[in-house]
């Protein structure tokens, strides 16, 4: 039996949706350029995209989650739906852990990732990139799973950054020093819940905080009240500087670094956890998911396609390159996301490259096209792969995290 | 991972497809098994006591599509198999110019000779349009993706007999009417209004459709198909006779078979079908598990969706299997008077479906989810050729009415009663006298139905016979060649190809793919 919320009366005058952060959000945006983000009004830049991106890596960032795409997944058969909905054996996921996950449809083709919180024994909360209602309805037949969309019902808040939990502490949430990563911790603020996870997509110590929408700006506030009171920086960070950190960090974006299933037309054009570097998810061992016999198939031949990690050679942006298997060689694939890195001092990007039967190309060239005083010139760029994440700080997995 | 030939092979549902299925398969020296919930086998070929002393057919009530192959390759005459004599269909009139509809001609009081005449014309040509389709019935459908030789070669006979078979003329028409209604060819074709109604009865019964709707033309021409195999009778001592004589055949073939034994669950073993899980608690180990059941209970209960992925499961979820036809059975102290009617034209089918509109309005009140004001009605007096199925000087008359929605808007619980006095009533107008000579009735509403044969949401055929349901795409594509994403499981009963009715083919089809893939 699955449920689907009626949906609120919606005013269809309204193009973004205001987030119930949103009063301080507008007041902090300077330069008030705004994106869609899942229908809501959200920031770019709030000042400048370097003073954000060196917010994350160097002192606190503040960004308003609540766009993100929220499930209350909960009833008898709730481990199993989900276990059957995802690639990876979450069966041993404890209350007050998280997890990483990926889903695919029939075919083997990843649909959308995202996170599974173990809210309380036997009730989940998963969160995607992309509205998931639809296939989680089609995915709940003939069990007794209850499914919500919780999306515009909780209010959450990403702390990140090396003095996220200096800031927090200070904020008045004093239990974060055990908190280990992937876990959930609630507390009282001010008389008023707040769910704290230590999660996030900055690949650096970070935190996410949910509440009730009607305290999200009593949570605003107390975070921002330390800054205020002179003892740490906090700064508002928008989708542009996130997207610099989370290449760094070597986190996919569905969507961008490959063609979600459910949004792909042409064959060939969806991708396979394999493909996108998620093989390490899939469990073959648990019971049946949704696409393990594909995979199975899959997984027995050469792989075609791999999405990988590049540190592009130079600081000419390699937007929409093509990349060959030498310089004028053979193409074998593009660039789908980049960034230069302030911290690392290289230009990073995130790859669709065709290995042939099965092989990883011994070269890879960017071609890259750029401007000189609206003048376009070419060049070639030698691209090194990278297995592991560009950055990784130690004190992301640093329990407790070291004090600064 | 295949299991070795010589393991052991349990089937699903006693249903004559899973009886035609496990003749093969034990004649083909396999082990099998055959598991019925029922007390006795045979499915929608069951006969029934309905009331002491009477007994009727249960479910199907008229043989008429009985493959000639299936007979002769289980012998089934020697079996035990009564057919009975041949019948014709008996359109009915309210003042008695009925319409008696043979194979290749019709006869009956103003009836114009053009009509006469294009009645001939119109069967031979629509009857080589159904047999042009053999290829495509008595093998597995072609995968259009991915065929194999067997695939390329059905497709081949199928356009050979298309365009050599047919000719140029007839394949232009063929393909003109292939996709349109039968209402808008059948007044193309005739005037007399009672041959257009009982014509277009046979392109919906059983159906979730009226005249007008597109894909009737293709119905008709299935039951045709049922027409090129032979003539349309009443089994002596009902459709479980029929049944007796394949499980008297499975049998001497070594085929095992127990009753009142239901299955619970399909078991899986690392993905693989690994045997049974009996209502009763007993587990049975099988190599090859074959469902006689439809494909909604097949995969949603006794599989379950955990097992299967998502938009397969969802895929199966949504195919088109509410039934649309109610039974009636009566008990009756005399034979009706049909005015115009002779006690032996009395056994023959009788139809209650005055013209094209009438049919059309009958099935506008199942868009809705009411049963029909005025009802279509077959109806058959079994007990005429064989008295023994009712008290000397009595008889049963079995009637199936459409259209009556499994999904009645307000339930059928109320209305149950309502329904059986409103057709009895209708029927009493042509055979006046006949509700006062009523002793005792049976009404079954395609829940009923459901409850009783164990079929999801009471349709005969397992699923509409629409286009979009057939042939490769039956129940659904990807698993319309009888083997199911679950290794080792297979579809054996009318969910498969070709489909509804006591024809025995998809039970013929499945066991010749289940020994080609090597697997039983």
């Amino acid at each position: 039996m699955a449920s689907q919320q009626q949906l609120a009366g919606h005013d269809f005058h309204e193009v973004l949706k205001a987030s119930p952060f949103h009063a301080r959000v507008e007041e902090q945006s300077l330069v008030k350029n705004w994106m869609s983000w899942n229908g809501y009004q959200t920031a770019r830049v709030y000042d400048t995209l370097a003073s954000e991106y060196f917010a994350i890596r160097s002192s606190c960032s503040v960004m308003d989650l609540t766009p993100m795409e929220k499930y209350r997944i909960s009833g008898p058969d709730a481990l199993t739906f989900l276990n059957r909905l995802v690639v990876r054996d979450i069966s041993a996921l404890k209350p007050h852990r998280v997890t990483y996950v990926a889903w695919c449809n029939d075919e083997g083709k990843v649909l959308d990732d995202g996170t599974i919180f173990h809210l309380e024994p036997g009730t989940y909360r998963l969160c995607s990139q992309h509205h998931q209602l639809d296939w989680l309805l089609i995915s709940s037949l003939g069990m007794n799973v209850l499914i919500e969309e919780e999306t515009h019902e909780v209010a959450a808040l990403a702390v990140q950054g090396p003095t996220a939990c200096s800031v927090l502490t200070a904020a008045g949430f004093d239990t974060l020093s055990q908190l280990k990563p992937f876990g959930i911790t609630h507390t009282l603020l001010n008389g008023f819940e707040v769910m704290i996870s230590r999660t996030g997509y900055t690949g650096d110590l970070g935190y996410e905080l949910w509440v009730a929408p009607a305290n999200a700006l009593a949570l605003w506030d107390a975070v921002f009240g330390v800054k205020q009171r002179g003892l740490y920086d906090v700064r508002c960070i928008g989708l542009g500087a996130l997207e610099m950190v989370r290449i760094e960090a070597g986190f996919i974006m569905p969507g961008d670094d490959f063609n979600t299933a459910e949004t792909t037309v042409r064959a060939g054009h969806d991708r396979s956890p394999f493909e996108i570097g998620l093989g390490w998810l899939v469990d073959f061992d648990k019971p049946h998911f949704t696409g393990k016999q594909a995979l199975l198939k899959e997984h027995g031949q050469p792989i075609k396609r791999r999405l990988l990690k590049l540190a592009v050679e130079g600081n000419k942006a390699p937007a929409d390159s093509f990349l060959y298997d030498g310089k004028r060689g053979r193409r074998i694939g593009t660039i789908k996301s980049h960034t230069w890195s302030p911290i690392l001092k290289a230009t990073l990007a995130m790859a669709d490259i065709e290995y042939r039967n099965g092989v990883v190309p011994a070269q890879i060239w960017a071609e890259i096209y750029y401007q000189k005083e609206l003048e376009w010139r070419a060049t070639w760029a030698r691209c090194t792969i990278s297995k592991a994440p560009f950055w990784a700080h130690p004190r992301r997995s640093a329990t407790p995290p070291q004090r600064c | 991972m295949t299991s070795s030939p010589d393991g052991p092979v349990v089937i699903v549902g006693g249903g004559h497809n899973g009886l035609v299925c496990a003749t093969y398969l034990a004649m083909a020296g396999r082990k099998v098994q055959i598991l019925e919930a029922r007390q006795s086998v045979g499915g929608g070929a069951s006969t029934t006591g309905f009331a002491s002393g009477y007994q009727v057919s249960g479910l199907a009530h008229i043989l008429h599509s009985l493959n000639p192959k299936v007979c002769k390759d289980l012998k089934l005459e020697s079996a035990g198999l009564k057919r009975g004599e041949a019948i014709n269909t008996i359109a009915l009139d309210r003042r008695g110019r009925h319409l008696t509809l043979g194979i290749n001609e019709v006869v009956g009081a103003g009836l114009a000779e053009r009509d006469i005449r294009a009645y001939s014309t119109f069967k031979r040509e629509f009857r080589g349009y159904a047999k042009a389709l053999e290829p495509l019935m008595m093998n597995k459908p072609p995968r259009l993706k991915n065929m194999d030789r067997k695939d390329k070669f059905t497709l081949a006979r199928l356009g050979w007999g298309l365009r050599f078979g047919l000719g140029t003329d007839s394949m232009r028409e063929f393909l003109r009417v292939g996709g349109i209604n039968i209402y808008d060819v059948l007044n193309e074709v005739f005037e007399n209004p009672l041959l257009k109604g009982a014509i277009a009865v046979d392109a919906v019964l059983g159906q979730h459709m009226g005249p007008r709707t597109p894909g009737t033309v293709l119905t008709y021409l299935h039951r045709l198909w049922g027409e090129t195999q032979g003539s349309q009778s009443l089994p002596p001592g009902g459709m479980g006779q029929v049944a007796g004589a394949l499980a008297e055949a499975a049998t001497q073939a070594g085929v095992t078979i127990r009753t009142g034994a239901k299955v619970q669950r399909i078991l899986l073993t690392g993905g693989r079908a690994s045997g049974v899980l009996l209502e009763s608690g007993e587990q049975i180990d099988a190599a090859v598990v074959i469902s006689n059941a439809d494909a909604k209970t097949t995969f949603l209960t006794l599989v379950g969706t955990p097992e299967l992925d998502a938009m397969f499961a969802h895929r199966i979820h949504t195919t088109r299997t509410r039934g649309n036809v109610a039974k009636l059975h009566l008990a009756l102290r005399a034979l009706p008077i049909v005015a115009g009617l002779s006690a032996q034209q009395l056994g023959h089918r009788l139809l209650i479906a005055p013209d094209l509109r009438y049919v059309e309005h009958a099935f506008n009140h199942a868009k809705y989810g009411e049963y029909s004001e005025q009802p279509v009605l077959e109806i058959t007096v079994p007990s005429i050729a064989d008295p023994s199925l009712a008290p000397p000087g009595h008889h049963v008359m079995s009637v199936s009415i459409s259209f009556a929605p499994y999904d009645l808007k307000g339930g059928w619980d109320q209305q149950h009663s309502i329904f059986a006095d409103r057709v009895i009533a209708l029927i009493d107008q042509y055979a006046p006298g006949l509700a006062s000579q009523v002793v005792a009735h049976e009404l079954l509403t395609p829940v009923d139905i459901e409850a009783q044969y164990h079929i999801a949401g009471g349709h005969w055929h397992h699923g509409e016979l629409t286009i979009d349901q057939s042939f490769m795409m039956r129940p659904i594509h990807g698993v319309a060649q009888y083997d199911t994403p679950i290794a080792g499981l297979y579809l054996c009963g009318a969910a498969a190809h070709p489909g509804g009715g006591i024809t025995g083919v998809p039970g013929h089809n499945a066991a010749r793919r289940i020994l080609a893939m090597g697997d039983a």
